[in-house]
Parts: structure tokens; C-alpha cells; sequence
């Protein structure tokens, strides 16, 4: 007996009111969380919190017995809407990733689950959710179970320190950049815990040879971090992004030979650190068949899967802060900012939309080099575990050092001629925009070679 | 060099262990006999002029009329592009040949399929076991009184035409549930009474007697 | 597993015995390697076959001569043809009956496409197995053109059975010479976007170069042939060397490995080697289709075959190397015996001695650069 709805073949009112609901989706969602986070994280901060108290309540919260506690609930609230943002970006990513990655192909992605596919995710997720929860009978129960948590447990805590917008960032620690490279190591224990409870060999190996890449690759990593660190002269966030400037040649990218090398060294670190090809071969399919998530199934194999894309994000954001300017608006000086606030406990109105916009601008950063990272992943193969090695200790670290040693002589140059900089900036900016011109010129050509598109067999 | 040049060189430096060229009906071959096999193949190879350096094919062909199992070998030469068949006839009881894998390494695995398919030993081969068949596998398939063994480790090797497998499992299913759940037995039958025309309906029908409803049928 | 390999390997206390396989995402159809391995590098891996056994063999000594046609395409499904064409050239010979020309031109140009569908499997998961997936969908978008093609021309996607004993089954169909020839135009190109693709990046040529290295002396004593052999600077080609059919009419080039990655023998030599006979077997096609004679595509054969008591031997350069038939008939109706003696079960026996001291990633490139496949190897 035909039901109302039918799943395989919606009629067409129902077809429309899906993809309507999905393209809404598609818009709403990530712009709904970015404002939640836009409208809540300045917030809480604590003199705008009891200002915004004083003004609208009258009582001083700071006379209170339990304001710590309000503060602390407060700040679980953040932390909730943080992790909420992860996993729900974490899902969009992989949509993202499957439809790039079959345009690149030469393929469509998933195009079924709502308009364009968009809520493929969310069917996968609930999928396995629904999975039945596999606890191998001669793996290490209470470690096998706990695994997953720490690799969550790493990815969630760098988000406390990741700079969204001008004052959009839960917590500017001032060790911020030290604290994020600390805090992803946890991962690793993740890794390993998963790869060793697991009691087969295969996941032993992945989890073996994932530890030793993600440790190996923290050192150039680190150095390469030095980097922008000492040309900002300070460890947080919103110290190094408040170092740099609007437009591209204020960039540290452009403004230091040095910088320009560290993004690289920088970037293939972070790919490695991240699990993604050219470097996954923890996760190499071919190979291993799944690594140390082999013997994981359902809602456990989700968490892992989350992180691999929630880090993506984490990694192009770190990038995008240390080197290309982080949120900051083209044209938008310190103390434009300044005046934008107001003199009051309590900003502006318009505070608050010029918020939103560099939280915009800090997530099309982000996206570009989202992009980047997938675009690298389908289309280099993977290089073998001695060859990463290889790679990491004898080209990354000295390449880190050397950079590290210029970039002190070169600050002690700027400091006292101020126009090198800008000479590096104007250069590299100008070397950057060359070579985009150059690729789609390449691209232009290499496609008008491919004779058509198809072979027209259609008459048959 | 042709063929025949290899050969007439071959049986000039073995003598007796080397027969005549056959009838070349389509292919001709060499019988060569298996203790000096090993000698003429290596001699084959290393005889400069001759350099039969690719052991093409090593397979066997069972006669069991002529109670021998051949074992073929096809060698060919990539430098002189020339080739010779030799044969080896093995007694079918207890073939054994020595092993040429000491001259072309392609042998090794060549002869293991032979012994793995006919039963023919090697002597001499460094690892000779079963290739593809599993290691407990009783018998050698490619003899011609080969029979098989009627399954293997417990799977039988012949299966009940489905047609009547599935008649027969919905047989036994029906008559599981019908020992389940037994038939109510049918009602004792009305009493005889007179017929009474006030019972008739309006149609003049008489009620029927209520019928226990049929099992239902698969 | 086997027990008695199991005795055989005495493995000290740091080693690991792994199975690869049977069913696994990167051996190329069901073959297991017993693998003893520290972690990473490898002492040995013992090939164990024998998943996809199917006697055909023995089948060849049941059905009669025309009806093991069929079972030839199972030999080696993706490069179908070539098993086709050996299986009926030795037959041919037996009774001798000449094909005519227009069928040995159906012939070649039928197998030289099965060449080009066959080795797009083998270099697309090749490039899979060394971790770009990108390569493989390039690979297949193009194998399903071919595909297609060819179910016009015998209405067959994998398994064709589309030559006979004395021609082929079917004539081409009308405006499939066209087809081909545009297809073919734009393979060609593509061919230029997978050298851009995959075969020179960078990490390719250090994931294939040097790696797993057979030299030419190695090649011609364990038996390897085709693209193996000739990867390995061995300049050896059936088509060329001791021509068949139709091709003594055609032009094309013979290529062999030179080192293009550092070594001559190396992974990257025998896949690339790959790479060049699709552009020749291109050529080769547009060749026929160009030249094609009319005539009969069968010839006149008996309905009973029933060939005298003798032996044949036939070769053809299938996609995986020289298959060589070897027909024994007893003067009956039936085959008194039939072997194929295929590439892929001589790639098998060298990765053994070969495999000592490499790492696990590189053998899996040594498996995908020999190409092997089960059906070849377990017939």
C-alpha cells in the first residue's frame, strides 16, 4: 500500500520542499552558528558580561557570591556552541570534501540527500549511529572504548584558543599559539591507544606508524611556528593577527622572505599532523585497509572521521592566523576598531556587524585553504613511511631553522629600516599574483587540449 | 637455427639419451630421456649458438594407455629466436623427473603445478609443494582417472537441485508450524432438526453449517 | 593457510607473519601473500594462490573444441581477447584453416582495444595502490567508452567470446568504425593529461623508482614476459618478433624500459612501458580501421572439428605478456589436453625472491607494476 511519503521516489511537491529545505540549509547553517558565535563569545567576556548585567538589571554582579559560577556556566555554554560548531562543520567539510572531490574526478559527488547533496552527511552520521557498537572480544575493553574520546578530546580543546573574529574567541590565552601545538599532541595518544587496544596487527601498525609521523612532524611544526611569533613579538592569537595588517602585503607571508618558507614548512607539517595525503598512510586504504580505526564501527569510526575533518578546519585556521592575516579587514586599522567600540562599557550597535564581518573574512581564508588541503589530497599519491621521515628530519627541520635565524636577523633589520618590509611585502605579493595568472593560463591551455568531453555513443 | 640443427647437435652430444625428432605433424618434439634431462637442458642453455634461455612452458600430458605421464618442456631463445620441445615420459606409477629448476629459475614454479596437478615428483626442486589446490588436498586433478572425492573438510561437492531443496524445506516448515499450532477440530455436527421454515432468510437460503476454515495452504 | 609454508618460515621474535588477503583492497583479485615483516620492512612474502582455481583446464578435455571458447574468456577476463585469439590460432593450426583477412583485421583491432581496457585497469590501480584515486576514475571514465564499443561489436562488456575458430562471430556494426576513430582521437589526449596527472609527479617517481628492481637476466630466467620483460630492457614482442594474424601489416613501436626513474627494471619502468603500448595500440587501430579489407569475416570450418593426432603450440602477446597455448589432440573430438601458460603465474614465482628487504608499501607497488591478476594465475 503506497504511504504519503515515499523515500525512493518523492513526488514531485515533496521533491520541491526538499531541495528548498536543503538550499536553506546550505545558507542557514553555517551562517546561523557563525552569528551565534559572533553573538555570544564578545559576550561573555567579563566586562561586557556585567556591563551588559549593570545596564539592563541594575545590580553589579561583580558584588555577587556565585558570579564565578554564573562564569563558569557561562563559559560551558561556549564550550557546548564550540563543539556543536566543530561537528556540525565537521559534517559540512565532508560534504564539501565529496563534492570536490568528484568534480575533480570528473564525477558528480553526492547529489541524492537533499539539494546538491547537502544532507548526505547527516544521513551518514545517523547511519552510523545506527551501526551496532562493535567491541572486539580480545581487545582492551575500557581502552578500546576511551580511544576515541582523547582524539575528540585533542581536536575540541584547540578551539578554546582559535581567533574567529576580532573579539570573537573564547579564550586569548597569551600562550595561545603554544597552547594549540600543545593541546593536538593529545591526539596522538588517541592514535595509539586505538592502534594497540585494538589486538590486530593491522590497526598496531597504523597506530605505530601514525605515532611516529604526527610526533616526527611536530618539531618543524614548532620551528616553523617561531616564525611569525617572533616577528609579532608575542605568543597569543590576537597579538600575532593584530601584528599583521589588512591588505595581502601586510601579511607575515609577504612581509619576510623567511615568513614565506615557514607558511610552507608550516602547511606540509600540518597536512602530516593531520593525517591527510600525501601523508595518510596511517589511514592507507590500500594498504591497511583502514589503520587504526580498522577494528571501529559505528559511532566510535564517526568521532574519528569527525576529527579528520573538524581538523582541517583547525589546521587552515592556525595557518590562516599565524600567516595570512587572520581576520583582519582590508583598510581596517587597530584603532578604527577602537572607535567602532565606543568609549562605553558595552560596544555599539554596529560593533557587533563589523564582528560578523571578520569573522567572514577569517572563514573565506579558512575556506580557501580548506580548499587547497582537499585539492592536494586527490590528486598526489602517498609517500612511503621512510621517505616521510626522510622528508621531515633532513628537509623541514634545518629548512625551519634556517628560517628561524633569517627572520631574527631580519627583524633586527626592520627595526631599523622599516621600508624592507614593506619592499618584502610588495615583492611577494606581487610574485603571488603572478603565479595565479600564470596557473589559470596554464588551466585555460591544458583544457582546450583534451579533445571534447565525451564520446558520443548515444545512437546505438 | 632451425629445429632440426638443434637437434642434430643435441643427439651428437647425448647420444642414446636423446630420441628422434617426431613426426612434425604440426609441432614436432624430442624425447629425451629423464636422468639426462637436467644435462641437455643446461647444455641447451649455455651452448653458445643454442642459448635456449626461456623456459617457455613446463607442463605434463598423462597417457595412461601408454602408462606414462610426459612432461613437456617448450624452451625457446630470445638472442637466436629458435625453440625446441623436449618430452620426458615418466612411468604413470611413480613419475619422478629431476627438477630443471637449477637452469631456468622459471621452472620452479612450472614444475610445483606440475606436481601439484599430476603427482609427478621433482627431484632435486628446492620447494616442492602444492601451488594452487589447498596443501591437504587428496589426489591429483588433471590425471584422467582422477575422481573426485565427494567433498572436502566436511563441504559436499554436490548439491540438491534447489527446485526440489526448496519444495522440500517449505514441507518441513508447514508441517512444524502445523504440529505448533494444530487445527481446532471440526465441531460436532448440528443436531438433525426438522426444517424449519422460519429459520429460512428472506432469500429462502437455508444457513449453512459452519465449516472449520482450511489450514492455509503455502 | 597453508601448514606446510607455515613450517617452512621460522620466524625470530620480532617478526610478524601478516596475511594479505585473500580479500583485500590492493591485491589485484584473490591472491594472499604471507607476509614476515617487522613493522615495516619485509623478509619475505610467499605468494599463495589458489582462490580462483577453476579446473579450466580439465574443462578444456570435456567440452568440445568450439565450446571452449567461452571458457578462454575466463582465463583472463580483462584482457579477454587475447585468450579468445591464442585459443582459437592453435586450433586453426591444428586443422589447419586460414582466417581470412578481414577477420585477422577484426582480430587486431578488437584486441588492441581489449589491450587499451586492460592495461587502464592495471595503471589506474596501480596509481590507487600508491594512494591517487584521481588517476583510477580517469582510467575507468575511458574503459567504460571502450566497453561499450566493444558490447556493440559482440555484445559483451568483459567476457566477449567474440572470436571463433576460422574468424570472429560478428561483423563490425555500421558507423562503429567512426566511433572508434573519435574515441581513439580523444584517448590520445588523454593519455597527455595522465602524463601530467600522475606519471611525472614527483612523488610517484620516488614511490616507483629503484623500487623493486628485475634485471634483464632476472626477467629472462624466471619467464616474465610482456610488459615485465620488456620493462626490464628486453626488446621482445610477440606482435613483432614472430608475427600472427594481421600484424605484419601494421606499424608500430616496440617500447622498452629505459630508466626513466633511475633504474632500467625498476616499478616505473613496467608501468610506464604500460603507458606507451596504449598510445601504440592506438595507432595500431586506427592502422586497421583505415585499411580494413572487405571479405569474410569466418571461414569455412567444419562442424565437427576433429583434428588429427598431433600437438600445437600458439602464442599471442596478450595485455599480460606472452600467452602461449598448448593443444594436444588425440584425433577425437575433444582436446586430449589444453594449457595456457599465462604471465601472470610466472610474475607470481619471482616476487618471492624478489620481495626480501623491500617495505610493505613497495610490495604492493611490485604487485601492481607485475600486474598480476588471479584468473591468470589460478586458471
Amino acid at each position: 500500500m503506497p504511504s504519503k511519503f515515499s523515500f525512493a521516489f518523492p513526488r514531485p511537491a515533496t521533491r520541491r520542499a526538499l531541495f528548498v529545505a536543503s538550499m536553506a540549509a546550505v545558507v542557514i547553517i553555517p551562517f546561523a552558528l557563525f552569528a551565534l558565535l559572533v553573538l555570544y563569545l564578545p559576550f561573555i567576556q567579563q566586562p561586557v558580561f556585567f556591563a551588559f548585567v549593570r545596564e539592563s538589571l541594575g545590580r553589579d554582579p561583580a558584588t555577587w557570591a556565585g558570579t564565578q559560577w554564573i562564569y563558569a556556566a557561562a563559559l560551558l555554554v561556549a564550550g557546548i556552541l564550540l563543539f556543536t560548531f566543530a561537528s556540525v562543520s565537521g559534517g559540512i567539510f565532508s560534504w564539501y570534501e565529496r563534492r570536490v572531490a568528484g568534480r575533480i574526478q570528473s564525477r558528480i559527488g553526492p547529489n541524492r540527500v537533499g539539494a546538491f547533496g547537502f544532507f548526505q552527511w547527516v544521513a551518514d552520521a545517523v547511519k552510523l549511529l545506527f551501526k551496532e557498537d562493535l567491541v572486539p572480544a580480545d581487545a582492551d575493553s575500557l581502552l578500546f572504548r576511551a580511544a576515541p574520546y582523547f582524539v575528540v578530546a585533542g581536536m575540541t580543546l584547540t578551539l578554546v584558543a582559535l581567533p574567529f573574529g576580532q573579539s570573537v574567541i573564547v579564550g586569548d590565552l597569551n600562550v595561545g599559539i603554544f597552547y594549540i601545538l600543545a593541546v593536538t599532541s593529545l591526539i596522538v595518544v588517541g592514535i595509539l591507544l586505538s592502534g594497540w587496544s585494538s589486538n590486530s596487527k593491522w590497526a598496531l601498525f597504523g597506530g605505530m606508524r601514525s605515532a611516529a609521523q604526527v610526533i616526527s612532524y611536530e618539531v618543524p611544526s614548532g620551528l616553523a611556528i617561531m616564525t611569525p611569533v617572533l616577528m609579532a613579538g608575542t605568543l597569543s592569537m590576537q597579538g600575532i593577527i593584530q601584528a599583521q595588517g589588512g591588505w595581502p602585503w601586510q601579511w607575515f607571508i609577504a612581509r619576510n622572505p623567511a615568513a614565506f618558507v615557514a607558511f610552507f614548512i608550516l602547511f606540509t607539517s600540518q597536512l602530516a599532523e593531520a593525517n591527510r595525503t600525501p601523508f595518510d598512510l596511517p589511514e592507507a586504504e590500500s594498504e591497511l585497509v583502514a589503520g587504526y580505526m580498522s577494528e571501529y564501527s559505528g559511532f566510535r569510526f564517526a568521532l574519528y572521521f569527525l576529527v579528520e575533518w573538524a581538523n582541517l578546519w583547525i589546521i587552515s585556521a592556525v595557518a590562516v592566523s599565524l600567516f595570512l592575516g587572520g581576520w583582519q579587514i582590508p583598510g581596517m586599522s587597530a584603532q578604527d576598531w577602537a572607535a567602532l567600540r565606543g568609549a562605553g562599557a558595552l560596544p555599539r550597535p554596529t560593533w557587533w556587524l563589523w564582528q560578523f564581518l571578520s569573522v567572514c573574512v577569517f572563514a573565506a581564508k579558512t575556506m580557501v585553504l580548506v580548499t587547497v588541503v582537499i585539492w592536494i589530497r586527490w590528486t598526489l599519491p602517498r609517500i612511503r613511511v621512510d621517505q616521510m621521515m626522510n622528508l621531515c628530519w633532513k628537509y623541514l627541520v634545518p629548512a625551519g631553522f634556517v628560517a628561524l635565524l633569517f627572520t631574527l636577523g631580519w627583524e633586527m633589520a626592520v627595526a631599523r629600516h622599516p621600508l624592507v618590509e614593506l619592499v618584502s611585502g610588495g615583492l611577494i605579493f606581487a610574485l603571488f599574483v603572478y603565479a595565479v595568472f600564470r596557473f589559470f593560463v596554464l588551466t585555460r591551455r591544458n583544457i582546450s587540449r583534451v579533445v571534447g568531453d565525451r564520446v558520443d555513443l548515444t545512437n546505438w | 637455427m632451425t629445429t632440426n640443427e638443434i637437434h642434430e647437435r643435441l643427439k651428437a652430444h647425448f647420444g642414446d639419451a636423446v630420441g628422434p625428432l617426431s613426426e612434425p605433424k604440426v609441432d614436432p618434439f624430442v624425447v629425451v630421456k629423464g636422468d639426462r634431462i637436467v644435462e641437455a637442458c643446461r647444455w641447451l642453455k649455455e651452448t653458445p649458438g643454442v642459448e635456449l634461455d626461456f623456459c617457455e612452458d613446463l607442463t605434463a600430458v598423462d597417457w595412461p594407455k601408454r602408462n606414462a605421464i610426459e612432461v613437456v618442456y617448450h624452451l625457446f631463445s630470445y638472442k637466436h629466436r629458435h625453440g625446441i620441445v623436449l618430452k620426458v615420459e615418466a612411468d604413470r606409477a611413480q613419475p619422478a623427473v629431476p627438477s630443471v629448476e637449477g637452469v631456468w629459475k622459471a621452472a620452479n614454479w612450472m614444475e610445483r603445478e606440475v606436481f601439484d596437478l599430476f603427482g609427478v615428483v621433482f627431484k632435486g626442486h628446492p620447494d616442492l609443494r602444492r601451488v594452487m589446490l589447498p596443501d591437504d588436498w587428496v589426489g591429483h586433478p588433471l590425471r584422467k582417472d582422477y575422481q573426485e572425492a565427494g567433498g572436502f573438510h566436511g563441504i559436499p561437492n554436490l548439491r540438491e537441485n534447489p527446485l526440489v531443496e526448496l519444495r522440500r524445506l517449505d514441507e518441513v516448515r508447514l508441517a512444524e508450524e502445523a504440529k505448533r499450532n494444530p487445527p481446532p477440530p471440526p465441531p460436532p455436527a448440528p443436531p438433525k432438526a426438522p426444517a424449519a421454515p422460519a429459520a429460512a432468510g428472506p432469500g429462502g437460503a437455508p444457513p449453512a453449517p459452519s465449516t472449520p476454515p482450511a489450514p492455509p495452504k503455502a | 593457510m597453508s601448514k606446510l609454508v607455515l613450517r617452512r618460515i621460522d620466524r625470530n621474535n620480532e617478526e610478524m607473519l601478516v596475511n594479505f588477503g585473500p580479500q583485500h583492497p590492493s591485491t589485484h583479485g584473490v591472491l594472499n601473500f604471507l607476509v614476515e615483516t617487522d613493522g615495516e620492512v619485509m623478509r619475505r612474502a610467499v605468494p599463495d594462490i589458489g582462490y580462483l582455481h577453476r579446473s579450466l583446464e580439465k574443462i578444456g578435455e570435456i567440452v568440445g573444441y568450439p565450446g571452449y571458447m567461452p571458457y578462454t574468456d575466463r582465463i583472463d577476463y580483462l584482457a579477454a581477447m587475447f585468450a579468445n585469439e591464442g585459443y582459437a590460432i592453435a586450433v586453426e593450426k591444428l586443422i589447419k584453416v586460414e582466417v581470412p583477412k578481414r577477420a585477422q583485421y577484426l582480430r587486431a583491432i578488437s584486441c588492441e582495444l581489449n589491450r587499451i581496457a586492460s592495461h587502464l585497469v592495471s595503471i589506474g590501480t596501480m596509481a590507487t595502490d600508491i594512494g591517487a584515486v584521481t588517476p583510477l576514475v580517469y582510467a575507468l571514465r575511458e574503459r567504460e567508452a571502450i566497453n561499450d564499443l566493444i558490447e556493440a561489436l559482440c555484445g559483451a562488456r568483459l567476457t566477449y567470446n567474440y572470436h571463433r575458430i576460422g574468424g570472429v562471430a560478428f561483423d563490425m556494426p555500421e558507423g562503429w568504425r567512426d566511433k572508434v576513430l573519435a574515441f581513439l582521437d580523444r584517448f590520445d589526449s588523454l593519455l597527455q593529461e595522465w602524463d601530467r596527472l600522475i606519471t611525472w609527479n614527483e612523488i610517484y617517481l620516488k614511490r616507483l623508482g629503484g623500487v623493486a628492481v628485475i634485471t634483464r637476466e632476472q626477467a629472462i630466467d624466471y619467464g616474465l614476459v610482456g610488459p615485465n620483460l620488456r620493462g626490464s630492457g628486453v626488446d621482445w614482442d610477440v606482435r613483432r618478433d614472430m608475427p600472427y594474424g594481421a600484424y605484419p601489416d601494421f606499424k608500430f613501436d616496440v617500447p622498452i624500459g629505459r630508466g626513466w626513474a633511475g633504474t632500467v627494471g625498476d616499478a616505473f619502468d613496467r608501468y610506464y612501458v604500460r603507458v606507451l603500448e596504449m598510445a601504440q595500440s592506438s595507432r595500431i587501430a586506427r592502422q586497421a580501421l583505415e585499411h580494413m579489407p572487405e571479405g569474410e569475416y569466418m571461414a569455412k570450418v567444419p562442424r565437427k572439428i576433429k583434428p588429427e593426432a598431433a600437438e600445437v603450440m600458439s602464442r599471442v602477446e596478450s595485455a599480460r605478456g606472452e600467452m602461449a597455448y598448448y593443444l594436444v589432440s588425440d584425433g577425437t573430438e575433444r582436446a586430449y589436453r589444453v594449457r595456457a601458460r599465462t604471465g601472470s603465474f610466472l610474475a607470481m614465482g619471482i616476487i618471492e625472491d624478489i620481495s626480501s628487504g623491500l617495505m610493505i608499501a613497495d610490495l604492493i607497488a611490485l604487485i601492481a607494476s607485475l600486474d598480476v591478476v588471479a584468473p591468470e594465475t589460478d586458471r
